[in-house]
């Protein structure tokens, strides 16, 4: 009987943190569906029944007034050429530069490691009006140089592919060296496949981040030409008259469908990625 | 430790990325400390001042008030996310399908753009046109974002809404280094569940728990985008957190002067909590190394 009624009890508590949990999903998860609801409805329902949950029939209208009123695709090429540019060179870079770090014994080591780390420190919040004032002068604002160059290095990047290249043994590289290989031949051709985990790694963070950034290129642009989907989604609210919700979130789903289906593909790596910077 | 082929490799490969970070990040806050001490509206040309851009930010109040209301913003941020992470790690640390599309859930937010969020809950928020909004009248009629007691706690709770995911996997981490082996010598103990988490769980996690902590609070304090999509500053200014100021200086009112010497000023605030989370990661470090050698006790 005890036995019986702690199984009971024991149920009872499983299938309510299941109750609980599957709210929690709902929490999160509510709001995008609320969002790709409203993006379907009309003008008029948004007037005279804005908590209706399900669209009266399911308009396209609101994404013909996206489509109609900003260069869609021009945006999200910007965005994906940007954040693609970015990752690309932070690869590029991070590899020699990691390596020279971790695996060379040379003067000033130290104080070059010292230099990459005190950069950690330095959000583009604290840089961005001499980096403005000086592209500027360039005139590069308005330029996706202005968008790419200012994170062309790594930083963190280049901790990252340090830290991971001091367990690859130096018989390794000795032995490469022996047969000949150049040194651009070691970093680019041995030690980059075994790198390969970190540089996905570092490849999400990054692409992730600079894909979704607002504030760089808002203060970096006052073009459409080089305008990123962010901005470009956030501008159309802002000129928006009056209550012009389901245009607003038919674009938010433009916006966000991206950033989940890369989230969806990746979600492993991306977990692990964020779960190893502690 | 290898011997370069050539003297020269070494700068060579370290060249470009020095090159960068320095044209980037170093000079620009050598620049900004430097221009932090004329007065300049980018018209006529700059003129030094001296310390009378700091003296004006501390006189009119107007840092105290940015330091103020980032604080009330990160401190509701921080709390929301360590509570909140730390309840749904421990709820979601077992394998599972169910369990693992929660954790895939909450976590899906820190992955959407900031602006994407911010725009969905102005809406949801709306007093009109918002599910929250409507829900909200009894507190908020005209809408939280619309009252200068709620805007900036609206913008906390959305801050927890897209974050918590992170603090969830950092503590999921954490709570998989603990050493199986310390749970087995408390149930041999007869310890129960609420003593396992009090005298294991609790204790080990602490490292994890200062280092969610003050991760979240640096970028808390970094907030910009939900500032300015949900509501650029206001209303009454309460919501004008350090960058948001720093930006209306510079593109609003054209004083870089004024704006350097906020931006000096909130670099300094940053390095402190950069310090507090260095001490945290050194916790971290320590703790860990302690972990596995009871771990090896436990197991002897």
């Amino acid at each position: 009987m005890a036995a019986a009624s702690g199984r009971t009890s024991r149920l009872i508590g499983t299938w309510g943190l299941n109750l609980a949990l599957f709210a929690v999903a709902a929490l999160w998860l509510g709001p995008y569906l609320w969002m790709v609801l409203g993006s379907f409805k009309s003008l008029d329902e948004f007037l005279h029944a804005p908590l209706a949950p399900l669209p009266a029939s399911f308009q396209l209208g609101a994404y013909r007034a996206v489509f109609q009123s900003i260069p869609v695709g021009r945006y999200l090429l910007n965005s994906t050429v940007m954040a693609l540019s970015i990752a690309a060179l932070q690869i590029a870079l991070v590899l020699p530069a990691g390596y020279a770090l971790a695996k060379l014994r040379f003067v000033g080591s130290r104080f070059a490691f010292v230099t990459v780390m005190a950069c950690l420190l330095v959000p583009a919040q604290v840089t961005f009006v001499p980096v403005f004032l000086m592209l500027s002068k360039l005139h590069l604002v308005n330029t996706m140089a202005a968008l790419v160059l200012p994170f062309g290095a790594s930083a963190l990047g280049t901790f990252m592919v340090r830290q991971a290249l001091l367990s690859v043994p130096d018989e390794l590289i000795e032995a490469a060296r022996m047969d000949g290989a150049s040194e651009l031949t070691i970093i680019y051709r041995l030690l980059a496949p075994m790198l390969v985990p970190t540089l996905v790694s570092l490849f999400l963070l990054s692409f992730v981040f600079h894909w979704n950034d607002y504030f760089w290129p808002l203060v970096m642009t006052t073009d459409d030409e080089v305008r990123t989907m962010p901005l470009a989604v956030a501008l159309l609210r802002e000129q928006g008259t009056g209550v012009r919700w389901h245009i607003v979130m038919a674009s938010n789903v433009i916006l966000s469908a991206p950033a989940l289906a890369v989230f969806a593909f990746a979600q492993r790596h991306l977990l692990r990625a964020v779960a190893a910077r502690h | 430790m290898l011997r370069p082929r050539n003297a020269t490799h070494p700068y060579l490969m370290i060249a470009p990325t020095l090159l960068f970070l320095v044209v980037f990040f170093i000079l620009p806050l050598g620049v900004a400390g430097w221009r932090s001490l004329y007065r300049w509206d980018l018209l006529t040309p700059p003129e030094f001042v001296g310390g009378q851009n700091y003296a004006r930010l501390l006189e009119t109040g107007e840092f105290t008030r940015a330091l103020g209301i980032t604080l009330t913003y990160s401190v509701v941020v921080v709390a929301g996310c360590l509570v909140l992470g730390l309840l749904l790690a421990l709820a979601l640390n077992r394998p599972g399908k169910f369990v693992g599309f929660v954790r895939a859930s909450v976590f899906s937010a820190y992955v959407v753009s900031w602006v994407s969020v911010a725009l969905l809950f102005v809406w949801m928020l709306d007093a009109n046109a918002g599910l929250l909004g409507r829900a909200l009248r009894g507190i908020a009629p005209g809408g939280m974002l619309s009252s200068p007691d709620t805007a900036i706690h609206a913008l906390a709770g959305v801050t927890i809404w897209k974050i918590t995911g992170y603090a969830m996997v950092v503590f999921l981490a954490g709570l998989q280094d603990i050493p199986k082996e310390l749970y087995e010598a408390a149930a041999l103990d007869g310890a129960g569940r609420w003593s396992r988490f009090w005298n294991v769980t609790w204790p080990m996690l602490r490292p994890t728990t200062a280092f969610v902590g003050t991760s979240s609070l640096i970028v808390s304090f970094q907030a910009f985008d939900v500032v300015r999509v949900m509501t650029q500053g206001g209303p009454a200014n309460s919501t004008m957190v350090f960058v948001y100021a720093i930006y209306e200086h510079v593109f609003q009112n054209f004083r870089l002067g004024r704006a350097s010497a906020l931006i000096m000023l909130f670099f300094a605030l940053l390095l402190v909590l950069t310090g507090l989370q260095l001490w945290a990661w050194k916790l971290g470090t320590g703790r860990r190394e302690a972990a596995r050698g009871a771990g090896a006790r436990a197991r002897a």
